[in-house]
């Protein structure tokens, strides 16, 4: 005779667990949706605001596209200086942190962690102190685009190496070669690809974030957007917008069909 | 002495014009951008940019901790936007993903418009989103709870759907085969495999989202962002270097947890 | 010469590698090291070139003790012993001409080899080595598309065209079929009679050992068990050598295909 009596598909334990999680996400959202007030009712009072917000940005203004266009430009260019500058020096940086390539902890562990600190800060942020620094302009915009994608790429690229074939390293390192040539007959030709479509994600990226830096002075078609969204003119608000949309939604479509006919 | 060598390498006439192309077009597009962009180099290396660094990057290695609650309080009020916008869009996301799955919903021109649409979605910055939402609700942490939300659903919502289309389909056939309905086909064989993954993917989003809402309140939307504006417009770097410090162990922890947590549920 | 004098090896999680291994090896012999799984064979080869490190002992290679080596004799050391792989070790990505002539950047300075320049009489050098294996037609092609046999051809090759005095042996066949197996063999046992490099291989298939060796040393539990000429060993000598009976999988069996 079996004393296990069996009155449910799942154990008491992991419904009871399930519940309190349940509860838990629930409750905070509760409190959080009230202290942010962003409950379902604010939503409904809001509606009207969406609707005039709606009016006002449409029809957008489309004679204000030529002077949009050059900000545009100077906005992508932002981002490909940035992007290319990383990517160089990256290159070091990644080495560095990989564990495998270098095991032992004093070297990889600090540029780790210097480069987790670095992408922590929100790049409007950098953005912002840089052109405390440097003056309003394109500048503190491609330093702070920099810094950020330096992080960024770092991290991307180390997990790739941390997951390559070691291998044909130690055949290398086996017949006499130094650690520099190791590195470049068996590590580079194992990680290019990823590099370069790393690279190409990380450019989409900065795209997005310096498409909004001119908010703040540093540079690019979001200076367009502060000045107008000022005026109220909400008209042009919605072409800037609308631009900035196209050119995102181009680059990430050219950027992606480069990417998979790499890897 | 005569030294035998390899024969020369074929190269393709093709490949050798293409990357001959590739090569001008990249060195065109650089030289482009390098000749014209307009970097004003006299501001970037005058006296002011030397006078300003010794006097934002002494005072931001300095916090202020006067301003710690203020700080404080407002980086819980960021935490709460993050965690209302985030949880919204994971519930919302999941229609859509479902609708963009094409193993799911079988009609194609329904996965490409839901695709299409969270892609569109994408394409705008959280900053642009939250410009509107102040435009049409005030400069309130409601405004970046909706941008926040908004945004999130088209990156979650693309995830949901590779993570649906990804499933073994085997034990939804062995349920089918079994007689089960469509709905408990669902409760069974597919949510079960959704799951973890679901809840990992929400949580990763929620460290994207936090960081986001650091930065909405420059434009009014709520968070320690406002706190930002004001403090940079009274030249109180001190206060900048708090609320960088905050930023930076916040969100360094909020990280590594997820991180523990993602690897739990998977 | 390669000697070693009371060699031990003790792992850092405490395991025994090696135990006192005292042999001599001379120039232009051809030696096949037996043994179970963990016996010490990989590691009595891999003290060789110090890809492991004995914890005791001394290790003389041509009257030097390369324990006490430093990086840079290290180095040229390296450069003098070639080692193939159970797994070929190439760079999938490369070419197989990439490959080989990585063979010789321990001649080559660092800034050189960063720009593929070799000196002509190394690419001629990668060449003939190539041909010696018969692939060299294959030269250009990626190493992936390669098939194992072929691709450890081109690792022999590669240690070739480092030009060494020592080639040491891995488990060199343990991933190939029987008939690539010996031919793999066969081109070690050429080369080493034709240019009188000390070759040293390990191999858990003891037909193939008593076929190919000009001496066969026998490892069990990180020490030296057995050390003589091929013609004075058979099967029996092997289940005293491994401690247990002879089983299937000890044996390769099949022959070269023409």
């Amino acid at each position: 005779m079996s004393n296990l009596e069996v009155k449910s598909v799942v154990s008491k334990n992991a419904k009871l667990r399930m519940t309190v999680i349940l509860l838990v996400v629930v409750g905070l959202y509760i409190y959080t949706s009230w202290a942010t007030k962003s409950t379902p009712m604010d939503i409904i009072k809001g509606w009207g605001g969406f609707q005039r917000i709606l009016t006002d940005l449409f029809p957008p203004n489309w004679s204000y596209v030529p002077a949009v266009w050059e900000k545009l430009v100077e906005t992508i260019q932002m981002a490909l200086i940035a992007t290319t500058f990383a990517a160089i020096v990256s290159v070091p940086i990644f080495l560095l942190s990989a564990s495998n390539l270098f095991p032992n902890s004093w070297i990889y562990q600090p540029v780790r962690f210097i480069m987790n600190v670095l992408r922590t800060i929100p790049d409007i942020l950098l953005a912002i102190i840089f052109v405390g620094i440097f003056g309003v302009g394109v500048f503190p915009g491609i330093m702070a685009l920099f810094i950020f994608s330096l992080g960024l790429l770092a991290k991307l690229m180390y997990e790739t190496i941390e997951a390559i074939d070691m291998n044909p390293l130690d055949a290398i390192r086996a017949s006499g070669g130094n650690t520099i040539q190791v590195i470049w007959y068996a590590v580079i030709p194992q990680v290019l690809p990823q590099f370069v479509s790393f690279s190409l994600y990380v450019f989409e990226v900065n795209v997005r974030a310096s498409t909004v830096l001119g908010f703040v002075g540093a540079g690019g078609i979001g200076l367009l957007l502060q000045q107008q969204i000022n005026w109220f003119n909400y008209p042009r608000v919605m072409t800037i917008i609308i631009i900035i949309f196209i050119a995102v939604v181009v680059i990430d479509l050219i950027s992606n069909k480069i990417r998979e006919r790499i890897v | 002495m005569e030294l035998v060598m390899p024969p020369k390498k074929k190269r393709s006439l093709y490949k050798t014009i293409r990357n001959l192309l590739i090569a001008i077009a990249l060195i065109a597009l650089y030289t482009w951008t390098f000749a014209t962009i307009d970097v004003r180099w006299e501001r970037v290396f005058s006296e002011h940019t030397v006078r300003n660094f010794t006097r934002v990057i002494p005072q931001l290695f300095s916090p202020d901790w006067g301003a710690f609650q203020k700080v404080m309080g407002l980086m819980w009020q960021t935490l709460q936007m993050a965690y209302t916008g985030t949880l919204l869009a994971a519930i919302l996301a999941i229609p859509f993903g479902f609708f963009a799955a094409s193993n799911m919903v079988k009609n194609k021109v329904l996965n490409n418009i839901s695709k299409g649409f969270l892609n569109g979605i994408r394409a705008f910055p959280e900053l642009v989103l939250a410009l509107m939402f102040v435009a049409a609700v005030g400069p309130r942490p409601f405004a970046g709870v909706l941008a926040i939300a908004i945004g999130s659903i088209g990156m979650l919502g693309k995830l949901y759907s590779e993570v649906i289309e990804s499933i073994d389909m085997h034990v939804v056939e062995a349920l089918q085969a079994n007689g089960a309905n469509k709905i408990q086909v669902l409760f069974y064989g597919v949510i079960p495999q959704i799951i973890p993954e679901f809840l990992s993917y929400a949580i990763y989003r929620f460290e994207i989202d936090v960081r986001a809402s650091t930065i909405l309140g420059i434009i009014g939307a709520g968070g320690i962002g406002t706190l930002i504006t004001i403090s940079i417009s009274n030249r109180k770097w001190d206060e900048v270097g708090m609320i960088l410090l905050v930023i930076i162990v916040v969100v360094t922890i909020i990280d590594n947890v997820s991180a523990i947590i993602r690897k739990r549920i998977v | 010469m390669i000697e070693f004098n009371d060699v031990s090896l003790v792992y850092p999680n405490g395991t025994q590698g090696l135990k006192n291994v005292s042999l001599k090896i001379n120039p232009g012999e051809f030696v096949v090291i037996v043994g179970l799984s963990g016996a010490g064979k990989s590691t009595l080869i891999r003290s060789m070139n110090r890809l492991v490190t004995p914890t005791d002992g001394e290790l003389l290679i041509d009257g030097e003790d390369i324990l006490k080596y430093n990086q840079r004799k290290l180095r040229k050391l390296r450069t003098e012993v070639g080692m193939i792989f159970q797994n070929y070790n190439l760079v999938k990505r490369s070419s197989v001409m990439k490959n080989v002539i990585s063979g010789r950047l321990g001649h080559t300075n660092t800034f050189a080899s960063l720009f593929n320049l070799f000196p002509k009489e190394a690419v001629s050098l990668a060449y003939r080595s190539l041909e010696r294996v018969n692939i060299a037609e294959k030269v250009y092609m990626r190493a992936d598309q390669l098939s194992g046999g072929q691709q450890q051809r081109v690792a022999i090759a590669r240690v070739l065209t480092q030009q060494p005095k020592i080639i040491l042996a891995d488990e060199p066949v343990a991933s190939l079929d029987p008939p690539t197996s010996h031919q793999v063999m066969k081109y070690l046992r050429k080369i080493n009679k034709e240019d009188g490099i000390t070759t040293i291989v390990n191999l858990h298939f003891i037909d193939m050992a008593m076929e190919y060796a000009d001496r066969i040393i026998g490892m069990r539990a990180g020490e030296v068990v057995f050390d003589g000429p091929a013609s004075a060993v058979s099967e029996k000598t092997f289940e005293e050598i491994y401690g247990r009976k002879i089983r299937e999988d000890d044996l390769v069996g099949g022959q070269e295909n023409e």
